[in-house]
This record gives C-alpha cells, structure tokens and sequence, in this order.
C-alpha cells in the first residue's frame, strides 16, 4: 500500500522536475500577482500590511488552481491513468497521492516565496512567521481539494475554467483562517485559534478529498 | 397494503405519478401564498424597531431557508444516486440546482433590500450574506459541472460527488464565514424560543410551507422532462409523444 | 389586525415602500421568470424529440 503511494508521488516529482518549466510558470504568477497589487493601491506601508495576508492567500490559491488541471491531464492523455486505475491498490491511494506531489511542486515553494513578499509588503517579521505557517497548513488544503475539481473536471472542454468554478467555493475557509491568523496576530490577538481551526479544516480535507476525488476518477474513466 | 415504493422509482411510473401531482402541488403553493401575504401585510403589526420595513422578512428568511434545504436535498438526492445508481434519484438531484439557485438569488436581493434600510448599505459583508452568496457560487459551480458534461451517465455522477463535497463544506463555511463577522442581528429564532410576535412567525411559516410546495411543483415539471429527454427511446416515451 | 387606513399608505409602507414591494417584486419576477422558462424548455424538449424520433424512424 505505502510503497505504492510512494512510487505514485516519486513519479510525479520526477515528471515535474523533468518539466521544470511548468514549475517556475506557477512561482512566477504567484510572484506577479502579489506584486501587482502595491502597483494597483498604492505604496504606503501600512496599508500594504493590513491587505498582506489577504493577497497572499487569494494569489496562492489562483497559483494552485493554475497548476492543477495538469494534475490528471497528462496521465489520462497518454492512458497510463487508466492503468493506474487498474492496478489492484485501491484508487483513493493514487489520488491522495497526486495531491501530495502537488502539494510538494506547487505548495513547498509559495512557503519558501511568501517571506519575501511579506517583506515587501512591509510584514514584521512575527507575521511573516505566521503566514509562512498557515500557508504550511493551507496549501495542503488548496491540492487535496484541487485534486477533487482536476478529477471532476478531467477531459473536459474549458477544463481550467471550470475547476475554478467548482472549487473556489470550497476554498473559502481556508481563505478565511489562513489570512484571519495573520490579521489576528497583527491584530494582537493571537494566531492560535484560526490557526487550530485551520488544522481542522486540513485534517477534514485529507479525509474525505482523496476518497473523492478517486471516486471522481472512476466516474470521469468510465 | 403496503405500498411498493420501488414501483415509482421506475422513471416510467413515476412520469405519470409526478404529472398527476403537480397541479395538487401548485394549487398549494398558490393558496398558502396568499394566505401568507395576508399574514404578512394584513394581521402582522408595526414592528417597534424596524417600522413597515420588516416585512421583507416573509419572503427573505422563507428564501433562505429554501436555497439551504433544497442544496442539502439535491445532495441526499446525489447520495442515494451514488449508493443504489438509481437514475432517477440523479435527474432529481439535477431538477432541484436551478430552483434552489433561483432562492439564493432571491434570498441575496431580499436580504440586500432589507439591509439598505436597516444597515443603511444595499451590500453589508455580514455572515449569513456572505455565505448566501457562497452558496450561489456552489450552485453555480454544480450547474456548470452538469452543462459541461456531455455524457448524462458521467454527468450525474460528477455532479453527484461534487454536491456531496459541497454539502460537507456548507456548514464548514457558515461557520468560517460566521467567525470572520458576526454583524448580522443575532438569529431571531433561537432555539429557546421566539423573539418575534406569534403572527410574524405563523406569516414566515406559512411563506415557507408555500415555497416548499412550489419548490415540489416546480421540480415535479423539471424532472419530467429530464426523464422524457433521457428515455426518448422507450416505448412509453414514444406514446407520450405521439399524445403530446 | 393590521389597518392601512388608505391604499396609498399600504404602497407607502410607512416609507420602505421601495424596499418591500422592491423584495416582492423581484421575488415574484424570479418566480415569474423561472416557470415561463420551465414551460417553454418543456415544449421545445417535445418538438425536439418528437423531431428526433421521426428522423430516427425514417
């Protein structure tokens, strides 16, 4: 079971780090469309730092919705989808498993990006902290439920659109608790509480996203 | 006797069970509606507070009720399609989405209409607009899901598991959305209790009761005609054809 | 009981009047709008697979 989980996300780093264009395209977007938002409100310090935590969160989440049609595409264009669906280990392995690679691709370095933005948006270094952490809690969040809306949406005309429409919604809470944390620290208040609920909403996804999504897998093979 | 129900599970019967009904139904819906206009413009008094204001309270809160029951409805309806492949259970599932979406629409524009002279904004960030609005962006996404997909049978069942991801976020998402702002007064119907005069209660019930029945009607149409689309090529739909 | 005394201050509403008949018409139009949608996708729906069928049994 675990080594096939293992060989399913081996795979897809090495795939990715073959093609390490589509890689740099989503730190890229990430990066701009932070960094559109001084240009569009203007410098002053203190605004940028209220409005921070918001833009990074709203940017992560387009930068993961950017990168996840692709998730099933590739394997499902040239068959070796089918065949993993196949294979006797249960479907719900290769979909947890996905969503691990493209938490470790697309996730891991809007973690190791965000710092920086956070200095240009003039974030003192606790908040920095904290957005850092919620970003490591949230970004799982963003693939494991992305891998729902990749597996629904798979083979379909407008694809990328259509994910978006579908998962957006459902990334609302963690929006909320991931840019709510760092506002509650800089607010003073303390980051723990939205920062516990975000764990909870991260254990819940893991739960029931890969089930599914494999589901979801089965039914858009059929 | 005991009614063998998996008899109208059969698309075929239950065509015909549905078409009998819905007159029944739409007549209900209209007289209960009336009832309840006259509840709420002709027995319902002054409110203290809010004036003559309030009584967009018969229409927003029925609406809001509806746009939440109808989503967690069309969900069980998803449910029972996944577990037994029933296929009518996924045409009612697809009947439901446009009508539930049409009450989130009005429970957004009522509610925007109320708050402009409560609140003194047509569009106040407040908890349960905020989550209305979600929630027509999670009706949205489901309809667009079922446009999207040619196949009917691969249709229903993404359509299916996307309202069951759906129906497990909604309350994650009122209460996120509720913890990010509590502006909205605190709910008027506590458990405990009502805080409102029993007629105002009896005119919300009543609008509810009247949406409820329309809601059946309504759907009762939509789903006969998925049914005649989906068997176009059985006898029975050819004999309604040559009727119609 | 609710006495409005005269129709123009029943459509006044004490001075929301845009606001509750603004509500009440919007939800009578989306209902309006929502059945005549109905009947006509159904009657299009017939045609269309009346059409569909006698082709079919050409």
């Amino acid at each position: 079971m675990l080594g096939f989980l293992l060989t399913v996300i081996r795979r897809d780093l090495l795939l990715a780090a073959r093609r390490r264009g589509d890689w740099l395209t989503a730190q890229f977007f990430f990066v701009m469309v932070v960094s559109l938002f001084p240009l569009g409100i203007g410098p002053e310090p203190e605004l940028l730092k209220r409005i921070a935590p918001g833009v990074v969160w709203v940017a992560a989440t387009l930068a993961s919705l950017l990168s996840l049609p692709r998730l099933f595409a590739d394997d499902h264009r040239d068959g070796s989808l089918e065949q993993m669906l196949l294979s006797p280990e249960p479907a719900v392995l290769l979909a947890l498993g996905k969503a691990v690679a493209h938490w470790l691709i697309y996730g891991i370095p809007l973690l190791i990006v965000a710092p920086v933005l956070g200095i240009q948006f003039a974030l003192p270094a606790e908040a920095i902290g904290v957005l850092v952490l919620s970003l490591a809690l949230g970004t799982p969040i963003l693939s494991l439920l992305g891998a729902v809306g990749a597996a629904l949406t798979l083979g379909l005309r407008g694809g990328g659109v259509l994910l978006t429409l579908l998962i957006l919604p459902l990334y609302v809470p963690a929006l909320i608790f991931g840019a709510g944390a760092v506002d509650a620290m800089l607010a003073g208040t303390g980051a723990e509480a939205n920062l516990s609920l975000l764990g909870a909403f991260f254990v819940l996804s893991l739960i029931v996203a890969p089930w599914i999504s494999a589901a979801a897998l089965r039914v858009s093979m059929e | 006797m005991s009614i063998n129900w998996y008899k109208y599970s059969a698309p075929a019967t239950f065509y015909g069970l549905a078409g009998r009904l819905v007159p029944w139904f739409g007549g209900a819906a209209a007289s209960l509606t009336v009832i309840g206009l006259y509840l709420s413009f002709f027995v319902a008094p002054t409110d203290f507070q809010q004036g003559e204001a309030y009584r967009v309270i018969f229409i927003h809160v029925p609406a809001a009720w509806m746009s939440m029951f109808i989503y967690l409805v069309m969900a069980a309806w998803a449910a029972v399609g996944l577990a037994f492949n029933t296929r009518l259970s996924f045409m009612m599932a697809r009947a439901l989405a446009p009508t539930g979406a049409m009450f989130t629409f009005v429970a957004l524009w009522t509610g925007a209409f109320w708050g402009k002279p409560m609140w003194g904004a047509w569009w106040v960030w407040d908890a349960r607009l905020t989550s209305e609005l979600i929630l027509l962006f999670l009706y949205v996404g489901i309809m667009a899901l079922w446009a999207a997909i040619d196949d009917p049978r691969r249709g229903d069942k993404a359509g299916a598991l996307l309202a069951l991801i759906g129906a497990i976020n909604v309350p994650i998402i009122y209460f996120s959305v509720k913890w990010w702002n509590t502006l909205h007064q605190g709910s008027s119907i506590k458990p405990s209790g009502t805080s409102m005069d029993e007629v105002m209660l009896a005119g919300m019930v009543v609008m509810a009761i009247a949406a409820w029945f329309y809601t059946i009607a309504v759907v009762f149409v939509r789903v006969r005609r998925i049914i005649l689309e989906r068997e176009r090529h059985t006898e029975w739909v050819k004999h309604v054809l040559e009727g119609a | 009981m609710m006495e409005w005394g005269s129709w123009s201050a029943f459509w006044a509403m004490g001075g929301y009047g845009l606001y509750v008949w603004g509500s009440f018409a919007m939800t009578a139009l989306a209902i309006a709008v929502e059945v005549v949608q109905l009947r006509q996708a159904g009657r299009q729906t017939l045609q269309q697979l009346k059409r569909l069928n006698k082709w079919e049994s050409e």
